[in-house]
């Protein structure tokens, strides 16, 4: 049987991904958030994830104006990595797993998840930047990657709580999956950072502590953050901190969390990381 | 009133704005085309003028007023196609929209970041 063994969350941003593609890693300013990455680096080379759903958002690029879903599973056999204005990334095509994928959502919108269903898209660095932060730069990545794009660009996301249920969901649906697959569910965005307005620039390495903290050992509190205060405490663009509760949901209620990282800033934002081990059953 | 908007500093890019900004964000989004950023940057005016956008929305664009932008309904993913034509990086960016030069922006960004503290309320700026 299939099971969800394992979730990681990891922020996205794209100057990460520049860095990887740029040679920069070793710098001055960029090595001590890409020695915060080791870690997860050695892991997941132990843990080898057959499959890792990967909670992302589209940053206004395959997903823009015209269609806005709240929820939307990539279920195509692959996804270019997207050209977001500058080129696309150097990184290898991401390959899907159509039957996983199709499994899933069948069980998920049985289960009043009502998906949005996406057979065609390119990926974003919201995807791909995870992905070199915790594998590097392969030829192939090393295992088959199902995106699920959450939107959080035009307010509101969905809650916290509808994100945790989802990942409820998601860990049942895995498990009704009748081959053996190990997989792994990532959040990914945050922590916190506004990139707009006079109040750019917005920190708040105290909001981000309690929200790991809650993530870990209290997530129906995590979950019950309310968007006025994810808007006010972790700025406006924090709030993608709800993709975090849909990996966190995927496991077992009690967790270990066996990798907890934490940096300000790189470019406008706090990076934040975390790599969670079911506890119980 | 909305809840979110005793938030200083701070544009929230709900339904509203998203409907106000429509012809103001895909004229962002067609930069993602290099043809299209050929064009833009050999005619601006002339470019924009094919969008829809209000006055006030093409004014803000031709002067580079981020914020204005915002204000009118512009969000910062469908922005950050002007500054990638430009040549500029969202860092950048963030330091115009507040009123900071790259370079001291940069070194809030390095000892911290823009504390929360006074900056969660409109009323805590007003009693400053």
């Amino acid at each position: 049987m299939a099971e969800v063994f394992a979730a990681l969350t990891t922020s996205h941003l794209p100057a990460m991904g520049a860095a990887v593609d740029l040679g920069k890693t070793r710098d001055e300013y960029w090595r001590p958030v890409f020695e915060g990455y080791e870690f997860a680096k050695r892991w997941i080379a132990d843990a080898r994830p057959d499959v890792v759903i990967l909670v992302y958002n589209d940053h206004a690029t395959a997903l823009g104006l015209d269609v806005i879903p709240t929820f939307a599973l990539g279920c195509g056999a692959e996804f270019e990595p997207a050209d977001e204005g500058w080129g696309r990334r150097p990184v290898p095509v991401v390959k899907g797993d159509p039957e996983l994928a199709a499994h899933l959502a069948q069980s998920l919108i049985l289960d009043e998840f009502d998906l949005t269903l996406i057979n065609r898209m390119d990926v974003d660095h919201g995807l791909t930047v995870p992905l070199s932060m915790v594998f590097g730069q392969p030829e192939a990545w090393p295992c088959k990657v199902i995106p699920l794009a959450v939107n959080v660009v035009q307010y509101p996301p969905p809650t916290g709580n509808r994100c945790l249920r989802l990942g409820h969901a998601l860990r049942k649906a895995v498990a009704s999956y009748d081959r053996d697959l190990r997989v792994m569910v990532w959040g990914t965005g945050g922590m916190s950072h506004q990139l707009q307005g006079p109040r750019a620039g917005h920190i708040n390495s105290d909001f981000d502590a309690r929200f790991m903290d809650l993530l870990i050992d209290a997530p129906e509190q995590a979950a019950s953050i309310r968007h006025i205060d994810y808007l006010r405490e972790s700025g406006s663009e924090g709030i993608e901190l709800v993709m975090w509760l849909i990996a966190r949901g995927s496991l077992t209620a009690k967790v270990r969390a066996v990798r907890r990282f934490y940096h300000v800033p790189a470019s406008n934002t706090a990076v934040g990381h975390l790599i969670l081990e079911n506890a119980n059953e | 009133m909305k809840e979110y908007d005793d938030i200083p500093g701070t544009y929230v890019f709900d339904a509203e704005r998203a409907r106000q900004g429509y012809h103001l964000n895909r004229f962002c989004m067609s930069l993602m085309h290099e043809d299209n950023r050929k064009r833009f940057k050999a005619d601006e005016a002339a470019y924009v003028s094919a969008f829809g956008m209000s006055e006030e929305q093409v004014d803000a664009v031709l002067g580079r007023s981020w914020n204005r932008m915002l204000e009118l309904g512009g969000n910062v993913y469908f922005m950050a196609k002007l500054f990638f034509t430009d040549g500029r990086s969202v860092q950048f960016a963030c330091a115009q929209m507040a009123g900071m030069s790259q370079d001291a922006y940069a070194k809030m960004m390095l000892s911290g970041g823009r504390s929360p503290d006074g900056n969660r309320y409109k009323r805590e700026q007003n009693d400053g």
